[in-house]
């Protein structure tokens, strides 16, 4: 495969995935400020600091109104983390590896293309803010739901789950450590409105309300719930899930080229780090530090990959 | 349907019953419902966005990718006439692969007197760089899409050669695709032939012409300019089709003195490089140092044996316009016969009889730039105004040699659906030619262009022409 084939469908599926992350974030802001309407500019300020566009956004806007945010997030074509600007970049490298596609998969990233142009032709309003969230996430499925029932599992399928799952990690371990504070034991008070209200946002902006509850005794709980988004490998957004799915594709590679990279180590340092943490010793080395080391080591991870399979030569 | 005109239809002639091409497919279309076919043109249309089967057009900021409307009446033709056509082409093929040779070998029909020599020397697509380089397997032009207009029942014409980098042949494929899952009892009706071998056949064609350095089956790959060409869907298209790699010049690499494309585990030779660049960007070394598409160095590669490059640098001579004009001799020159397609009657502005005759008679002539394409750059005299014959004449002044000059042929026409129902537009047709030592192969079918505007005469998508499937009949 060429390497630039590799490095397009390794973006495709980092912006697809950003695409449908900053939706949820989205959503879960848009819930807190319907809910909690004194702690919505808080709220909304911090989803644009999880989203990694603050500089850009304060350059735009003076105050983090719902709709500043929202136009933003979704729209804005100058936020090249923007929804739009996301599918954009993702249709992009689709048709530059249109080739390595099977139709289904390209054609459910054109349609994805086509119908978000559409619904974010003009401002979303609020009432329809709901309508478009799930749009984009539907548009979304479809692409992955492709390419789980369509494409041959090689070196294609490898490369575009690598690109899923170290944006998707990147993702998780930044809506963690914006929140983190109100995990912190020190500061949270258990049982109080407000903590049950900023958890459930995370769980939210992960989608895991649902296994959440499933999985705990229905107490919410900070340590908990930093168990089942950090080391809880059923939960496919944790970043134990996504350093796994990553490292298995990792090692789908090494075995089809048989050969073993600099991007195989570090990915295996970053398995063995989660393996030995529990979520106690976690708390003691301190969340956010460990949050924010995971976040550099997966960046490099992905700079290795595509230096290690020549993206850009 | 039936529609009696001054000018020959395909369906219709110049009467008003079906032609016997036409007359299964009447037949059927009798006993439709416009509105249901209507609906269906409608259904196409989302198929074709949805499947990303778009072009760019260049110079337009928003919306740069447009369909290209298609028109679901087929344009039908016989087997008789089919067999007809593909002699000519193949005979015209065939000299023309036998003039390149010539003209960067011993350059014989200038010695004969037979074209004079600054028509080659003085010519900006004549490659210096090729003299004395026989490509492998003496092939120049593997792919060439031959373009054809009719004006009667046995009238045919050639209009260009396209010897450089004809492109459409996705339009044929996707046309088919469409027609197929649109009325599929269309097609147990009448017998049409199958196009859907071409990926196939092209790839098999390429292969043959492998250069000696080949070890081994040949790696093909298709060469883009990248996803902002107005042709990449076709580029990714074919390239998808075959089963080979689509590369860009920033891929490519020379290694060890052969072209090799960066691969996730490293560099793998290419054997046959199917471009779709002009020579101009082909490689930086040799031709225009600015170019980033092409790769430095691979003129070198090829004149030492190591890579095929589909089309041969410097084939673009053989479609010049200028050259044109002497087919009627380069076919007769080669093969020794009489050319069994005609020429349309040509009038090189670079002569001073024809320049004066052209610009007296500029109303009635098309008017076309000598190395241009695409519709860009051309007088349709009967459709100009006067403010735009007269501003071309200063141009045609100043640069005669630049031009030549075509009296305005009465193309056919074929009926397109229309909101009014069936109306006749003008049409012309590209079937693809295969090259390959041992053969020729041309698909049978083609690319229908038609102009979608009433009375005009432009086919051309850049300037918003339509296309039809094409059929030819098994018979």
């Amino acid at each position: 495969m060429l390497g630039k084939t590799a490095g397009g469908l390794f973006w495709m599926f980092r912006f697809l995935e950003r695409s449908e992350n900053i939706a949820r974030l989205v959503d879960a802001g848009f819930r807190i400020a319907l809910t909690r309407s004194a702690a919505a500019e808080a709220e909304w300020a911090s989803v644009v600091r999880t989203a990694g566009v603050q500089g850009p956004f304060l350059e735009r806007y003076d105050t983090y109104t719902a709709s500043n945010v929202v136009d933003f997030l979704l729209r804005d074509r100058s936020n090249p983390s923007s929804v739009m600007s996301a599918i954009d970049s993702a249709r992009s490298n689709a048709r530059l590896v249109r080739t390595a596609l099977t139709r289904e998969v390209w054609e459910a990233t054109n349609e994805c293309w086509m119908s978000m142009k559409d619904v974010l032709k003009r401002p979303v309003s609020e009432s329809g803010l709901p309508d478009v969230l799930a749009t984009i996430r539907r548009q979304n499925a479809l692409v992955r739901g492709a390419l789980t029932g369509t494409m041959l599992r090689n070196d294609i399928y490898n490369f575009a789950h690598l690109g899923t799952f170290v944006e998707r990690a990147d993702n998780t371990a930044r809506i963690l450590d914006v929140k983190y504070y109100v995990l912190l034991p020190s500061v949270s008070f258990v049982g109080s409105s407000l903590d049950n209200v900023q958890w459930e946002t995370i769980l939210r902006s992960v989608s895991a309300q649902r296994a959440y509850r499933w999985l705990s005794d229905g107490d919410a709980n900070p340590k908990q719930i930093a168990n089942l988004i950090i080391l809880d490998q059923r939960m496919p957004r944790s970043l134990a899930f996504c350093v796994a799915q990553i490292r298995e594709h990792l090692g789908y590679l090494a075995d089809g080229y048989g050969e073993r990279l600099d991007c195989h180590d570090l990915a295996q340092a970053q398995g063995r780090r989660l393996a030995d943490h529990s979520i106690e010793s976690i708390f003691e080395t301190g969340l956010h530090q460990f949050l924010a080391d995971f976040i550099v080591r997966n960046n490099a991870l992905g700079l290795q990959i595509e230096r290690d399979y020549r993206f850009y030569g | 349907m039936n529609n009696p005109s001054e000018f020959f239809d395909e369906l219709s002639g110049f009467g008003e019953t079906p032609r016997a091409p036409y007359a299964d497919y009447c037949g059927w279309f009798d006993r439709q419902n416009e509105a249901q076919l209507r609906k269906k043109a409608k259904e196409a249309e989302v198929f074709f966005r949805r499947t990303g089967i778009t072009f760019n057009v260049y110079g337009q900021q928003e919306a740069t990718e447009r369909l290209i409307p298609f028109d679901v009446v087929p344009r039908i033709i016989s087997g008789r006439e089919w067999s007809r056509l593909t002699k000519g082409i193949e005979q015209r093929v065939r000299a023309i692969n036998a003039f390149l040779h010539d003209i960067y070998h011993r350059q014989e029909i200038v010695r004969a007197g037979r074209v004079p020599v600054e028509l080659i020397a003085q010519n900006e697509a004549f490659l210096p760089q090729m003299i004395g380089v026989s490509p492998p397997g003496g092939i120049y032009t593997h792919i060439v899409g031959t373009d054809i207009v009719r004006t009667g029942e046995d009238e045919f014409y050639v209009l260009e050669d396209n010897a450089r980098t004809p492109s459409g042949v996705s339009y044929m494929l996707e046309n088919r695709e469409t027609m197929l899952q649109m009325f599929p009892e269309l097609f147990s009706r009448v017998p049409v032939r199958e196009v859907s071998d071409y990926p196939k056949m092209l790839r098999r064609s390429l292969s043959a012409c492998a250069p000696e350095a080949c070890e081994g089956k040949p790696v093909v790959a298709v060469l883009t300019p990248g996803i902002h060409n107005s042709a990449y869907f076709e580029h990714s298209f074919l390239a998808d089709q075959m089963g080979v790699e689509l590369v860009e010049g920033h891929d490519l690499r020379l290694v060890d003195g052969r072209i090799a494309m960066r691969t996730t585990q490293g560099y793998t030779p290419i054997d046959v490089l199917y471009r779709r660049i002009d020579d101009d960007y082909l490689d930086p070394l040799n031709f225009n140092p600015t170019s980033m598409l092409g790769v430095p160095g691979i003129m070198d590669a090829y004149r030492a044996g190591k890579i095929t490059i589909a089309n041969a640098p410097g084939t673009g001579i053989a479609d010049d316009k200028a050259i044109y004009s002497y087919m009627p001799e380069i076919v007769e020159f080669y093969t020794g016969e009489k050319a069994i397609l005609k020429n349309v009657p040509t009038w090189r502005c670079s002569e001073p009889d024809a320049l004066a005759y052209v610009l007296e008679h500029l109303p009635e002539l098309v008017v076309k730039e000598v190395h241009g394409s695409g519709g860009y750059g051309m007088l349709v005299g009967p459709a100009a105004n006067k403010r735009e014959i007269a501003a071309f004449a200063d141009k045609l002044r100043s640069k005669p040699s630049n031009y030549i000059a075509q009296p305005t042929l009465s193309l056919s026409t074929v009926p397109v659906m229309t909101k009014a129902g069936l109306a006749p537009r003008h049409v012309d047709l590209r079937p693809f030619v295969l090259v390959s030592p041992n053969k020729i192969e041309i698909t049978p079918g083609g690319l229908t262009r038609v102009a979608m505007k009433a009375g005009s005469l432009v086919v051309n998508s850049s300037q918003g022409g339509g296309t039809k499937d094409t059929w030819v009949l098994d018979e």
